[in-house]
Formats: C-alpha cells, structure tokens, sequence
C-alpha cells in the first residue's frame, strides 16, 4: 500500500532562524499522496504553503522528521541527487511563471528536456506533444512578452509536462490571472491529471481552483487544520 | 545545450553587449600597445644595432674583453681574409668591417693655429664600395644638415652639434688626432663635406663618420679591422638566429687559445643591450597584466549585474533539475564564446589600425628632442604575428576569470526556498 504512495511526509517541521530565536513554518506535518492525485494545499498567507512546496520539490529540506519523494528521502539527498530528482520526477508550475524571457515558447519548454539525453527528435516530439496539451502549437515561435497571461501560464504547464514527471508542483498557479484563464488551466491539469495520470499537488486560495480538486489540505500556523477528499 | 546558450547570448543584448564592447576594447589597446612598444624598442635595437653592435659582432677575444674602450691595439689583423670566410660561412649574414675610435679633432684657424679642439667619437665605415650599405644602415642621406655625402677619399661627416660648437662649414679641412694600431701618435687632415644630426643626442654629441680606408690610413690599420659586424636579413633583431650564427661561428674559432683569436658577440652579449632586450620581451606580459587586472574587474562587475537580471533564468533552471555546478559552468562556457567573440572583434580592429600606422609611421622627432637613448625620429608599430593572438589573452582570460568571480555566488546558493524568490 505505501508503494503507491509517491509522497511521504512524516513529522516534518521546517524552522527558519528569525532574529535571536526561530520561527516554525511547518510543525510536525504527516501527509502522504497517491499516484495520480489532484491535490490542494490551501490556508492563510504565512500557513506554510510554498515552504511545504518546496520541500516535496527538493528545493529545501526539513528541519525534522522525514519526506520520502518519489523514493528518495530528501533529507538525505546532495545537491546533484535533489538535482535529478528534479530533473525526472518532479514539474514545477509558479504563479509568476517565471518564462525565460529571450527565448521563444518552443525554446521555453524544450529546455527541461535539454538536460536529459534525448535525440532531438525526440525532444522536438516532446515538446509538439506537450504544447499540444495546452492548445498553444500556433505559438512555438512567439517570445513570452507577445503572450497574454494565461498563454504563459500555460507555457509554464507545457515546460513542466514535457518530460512527463509523476509529480507536477504548482504554487498558486491562478494567483495572476483572470477567471477564464483560471479556468482554463485548471482544467487543462485536470485532464493532463485524468490522461497521463501525473499527481499534482497545488497551492491557493483560490476557489476556482478548489472546486477542481479531489483533495483539499487545509492548513493553518503550520499545521494540518483538515484533510479531506472532495469531488468523489 | 550549448546551443540553447549560444541563444540566449545572441537574443539577450544585456548580456552580450557590454561585455563584448569591454573585451574588444581592452583587446583592441592591447595589440595597439603591444605593437606600438614593440614597433619603438624594436626600432631602437635596431638603431643600435645599426650604429653599435651589429647582429653578430665578431671581434678578437682581446678586443671584446675591453670593447668600450675601442682597443684597437687588439683589432683583427688580417680582417679582410676572416670577412671573405665569414661570408662563405653565412652567406646570407652582411659582413662588414668596421674601426671604432676616440679621438681629437682639432679646427684651425685661417693661420693654421687652433680654433678649438673637441673629443670626438669615431666611425670608420665602408662608404665608397659598390653596394655598401653602410650609408642606407646610418641612414646618412636623411641625416645630412649641411653639405653633402662624402664622395672621395679624404672627405668625412661630422655632427652639426660638434660643427656648430666650433663654428665649422662644410668644405673646411680640420685635423684627427688618434693613436695608431702600435699605440703611436698618428695625425690626418680631413675636409668636412657634411654635417649630420642622427636624432639621438649619444650620437650627435661628437660623431665623426669617416671611411674605412682612411682609418686604416690614419691609424696604420692595413688589413686590419678593429670589429667585423653582421647583419641578418630580418628587419627587427632575431635573437634566435644571431644566436645560431654565434655558436657556428665559436665553434670554429674554440680550439684556439690565441686571444687574437676571433671570437663572435650577439647584440644580447653587448653591455645593456641584454637588459633591453629582456624588457621588450616583456613588455607583452606586463601589458597582459595590466588589461586582465582591469578588464576583469569591468567584467567582473558586469558578470554582477548580469547575475541578478538573470536570478530568475537561474532560479528557473535549478527548479528544472540543473545542478549549481552545471550552471556555474555553463555560465563560464559563455563567457568563453562572449570573450572569444569580443576578442575577435578587438583584435581586427587593432590589427587593422596597427597596420595603417605601420604603413605611415608616426613621426616622433618632436618628443625625442632630448632622449638620450638611440631611437629614431619616426616609429612604427611592430606588425608581427603575436598581434593576431596577444589580444586574446586578456578578452578571454577576464571574461572568464571575472565571470568566474561573479558567479561563484550562484555556485554557493541554496536551492531553498526557490518559490519564494521567485515570485517576489
Ligand atoms: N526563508 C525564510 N526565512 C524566514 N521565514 C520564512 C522563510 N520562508 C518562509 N518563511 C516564513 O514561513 C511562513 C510560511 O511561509 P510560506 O511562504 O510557506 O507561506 P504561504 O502559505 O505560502 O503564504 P502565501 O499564501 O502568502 O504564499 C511565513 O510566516 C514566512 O514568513
Ligand atoms: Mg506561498
């Protein structure tokens, strides 16, 4: 039963040095995701969403307990492995999107892939694949200045789907954008979320966004306030 | 990857631009610099070879103990037989024989008593020999003020500053008091076709330039020669080469313990002429020096700034699965390729502008009034083959080192907290 458990958190607490003394940002959070979740964390600002985030992303490390990802306990991970990781298991989505901007959307999604060995054939194929997911393959040469908000929102889907990870991060993924286009890109993750069974896990405030999900993670000061599984 | 990093230089001007202008810059001053210091020492050696030293100088050992003082007492004896073997040896090596000498010149008044009397520092060249090139190496045509060229036996130049301390005229006869070969008293009259400025006060202090069988006239030198110079082809001194000829030539003469025997000197072996062949060597190193210090802490500053604009490119990239040390060096590749294409730049340029100068000549007479060392009126920038690639090291070697410098930020940073400095 855990082996389908492709996150595993177990009394994780992250402290960050505040002044003289520390400020506890997470406190002793248990959780786990199944394959092929669609989940959310959801809270007040200053809850702990992102540091979560980052921790299931290997981007930081707990100050205490374990976090078992994809089969790596990243307490224990060096730079290089937290690298990996990344780099095969693990897409990230931010509210800002954070497009490379002197390349073109083509080049944008390309790139997560240029780290791994791959023909370029390959890769060309990839990429077509995954703009096609979200509906952008008329827009491969255009720069992400000439694209609207959403369009690179969904770019930035398209940069995290392309090497098909099984775990796809996003930090208030609609935070930046209009009702339609939260809409839209919410329910572009869905399918990719319900086709090629990528787990996602999100955080927000938004209720566009919860009224999609399968899983809502309230939490409050640090703290798992609720867990509950909706839309079954 | 490297092409997705050659875009990224060539799309993204604020990353390229600066950078490139520095670099082509700093590489463009280092081949001018370099040229130009090379052109000037390189002209003043060879001034001095030209005058003094010769490439090759071949003296007896006797003579080159105590060469300073012109002994020649010690000169080579039958010097016109060891000139025919020297060329049969390095026929491509100009032989010429020469006589150094101090002596005192002494102008009378029209009554035949003495005006004034001055020391005066003593050439005797072949001046009237078909194909001579003694006059084209003193450059004497250029240098006449008053008078002319000497064109008979008897005749001589003296320098206008000497002529003009004693108020002579071209056409008036003056007398040479020497000492000849044997250490006795010799006297001789000369008639002053000419007065010469050479351009470098050493020379033009007290020089008389006479022929080279008047001297052996005057000093009982018959067949005798006090110093036999060499001169290579090239342009600009070749050490290496003068260096070859020597060894050839002390191999021969080794075997003797005569201190007659000859014995041959490079321009290297002549006193200070070691030293300034040693400072022109490293001139380019200095000048190295002094662009990478500079340019990198441009580069370094720029590297900087270009850092923070790309936070997020970096940021980005570490969320995709790159590691801190492949970004580093990543980062280094381009500014290898940044600091390849600034170098290419620069150094065309710099070519470019040294050739023309080289072309022109750039007339120096007005600075060198007062110098005291042997250097020409008009320099040129050296255009040798070092010009093509000396720019490089410094473009690249700070692009490099001071993107090295900026970067190790980005190689010490954390990976956490990647969402939040982001979205900020
Ligand atoms: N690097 C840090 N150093 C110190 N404190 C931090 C750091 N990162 C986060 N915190 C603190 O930890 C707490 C949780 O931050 P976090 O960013 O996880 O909140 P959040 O739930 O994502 O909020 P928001 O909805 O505003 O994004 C906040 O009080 C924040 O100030
Ligand atoms: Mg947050």
């Amino acid at each position: 039963m855990e082996n389908n458990k492709i996150v595993l958190l177990e009394g994780v607490c992250k402290r960050f040095p505040a002044g003289k003394t520390e400020f506890t940002a997470l406190n002793n959070i248990s959780l786990s995701f199944g394959k092929g979740e669609f989940a959310g964390l959801v809270g007040p600002s200053g809850s702990g969403k992102t540091t979560l985030l980052n921790i299931i992303g290997s981007l930081d490390t707990p100050s205490e307990g374990t976090a078992d990802v994809l089969g790596k306990r990243i307490n224990l991970l060096s730079h290089k492995e937290a690298a990996q990781l990344r780099n095969y298991g693990i897409g990230f989505i931010f509210q800002t999107y954070n497009l490379l901007p002197v390349y073109s959307v083509y080049d944008n999604v390309e790139f997560a892939l240029l780290l791994q060995k791959m023909s370029s054939e390959a890769r060309k194929k990839a990429v077509m694949e995954a703009l096609e997911w979200v509906g952008l393959t008329d827009k491969v040469k255009s720069r992400p200045s000439m694209l609207s908000g959403g369009e690179c929102q969904r770019v930035a889907i398209a940069r995290a789907i392309v090497k098909k990870p099984q775990l796809v991060l996003a930090d208030e993924p609609s935070a930046n954008l209009d009702s339609k286009n939260s809409h839209h890109i919410v329910q572009t993750m869905k399918r990719i979320n319900k086709e090629l069974g990528t787990t996602f896990i999100f955080s927000t405030h938004d209720e566009k966004v919860m009224q999609y999900l399968d899983r809502i993670i309230y939490l409050k000061d640090g703290m798992v306030d609720k867990d509950e599984i909706v839309n079954k | 990857m490297k092409k997705f990093l050659l875009k990224g230089i060539l799309h993204d001007r604020g990353r390229s631009l600066l950078p490139v202008i520095v670099v082509a810059t700093g590489a463009m001053l280092t081949v001018l610099l370099y040229s130009w210091l090379t052109g000037v020492m390189g002209e003043s050696l060879e001034m001095s070879s030209n005058f003094m030293t010769g490439d090759v100088k071949v003296t007896t050992r006797a003579y080159a103990a105590d060469a300073d003082q012109f002994p020649n007492d010690l000169a080579i004896l039958d010097s016109d037989l060891l000139v025919e073997e020297l060329r049969k040896v390095e026929p491509s090596v100009d032989w010429v024989s020469r006589i150094r000498f101090g002596a005192l010149a002494d102008f009378p008044d029209s009554a035949g008593e003495t005006r004034g009397q001055g020391p005066v520092a003593g050439w005797a060249i072949d001046l009237f020999t078909e194909g001579s090139q003694e006059a084209q190496r003193f450059n004497l045509a250029a240098s006449i003020i008053r008078g002319t060229l000497p064109d008979k036996p008897g005749e001589c130049l003296i320098s206008e500053d000497l002529a003009a301390r004693f108020d002579v005229e071209p056409g008036e006869e003056f007398t040479l008091f020497g000492t000849t070969m044997e250490g006795g008293f010799s006297f001789t009259n000369f008639i002053v076709a000419g007065t010469v400025r050479f351009g470098s006060a050493g020379l033009d202090r007290g020089a008389v330039v006479i022929d080279l069988n008047d001297a052996r006239n005057a000093f009982a030198m018959q067949g005798a020669t006090g110093e036999i110079l060499g001169y290579l082809p090239e342009t600009y001194f070749d050490e290496e080469e003068a260096e070859a000829v020597k060894a050839k030539l002390n191999a021969r003469w080794t075997a003797s313990e005569d201190e007659f025997a000859p014995v041959a000197q490079t321009l290297r072996d002549m006193p200070g002429m070691g030293d300034l062949l040693d400072y022109t060597k490293s001139i380019s190193g200095f000048m190295i020096f002094i662009f990478v210090s500079a340019m990198t802490i441009v580069l370094w500053n720029g590297g900087l700034l270009g850092g923070l604009r790309r936070y997020t490119e970096f940021g980005v990239r570490i969320a995709l699965g790159e590691d801190n040390g492949h970004i580093y060096r990543s980062l280094l590749w381009e500014a290898l390729m940044i600091g390849t294409i600034g170098s290419v730049i620069g150094t065309t340029i710099g070519v470019v502008i040294a050739t023309s100068l080289n072309i022109h000549g750039i007339d120096i007479s007005g600075m060198m009034k007062n110098a005291t060392m042997l250097m020409p009126s008009i320099v040129r920038p050296a255009v040798d083959s070092v010009i093509y690639y000396i720019g490089f090291i410094p473009g690249v070697f700070s692009m490099v080192l001071g993107n090295a410098l900026a970067g190790a930020g980005i190689y010490k940073r954390e990976t956490a907290r990647l969402f939040n400095e982001l979205e900020v």
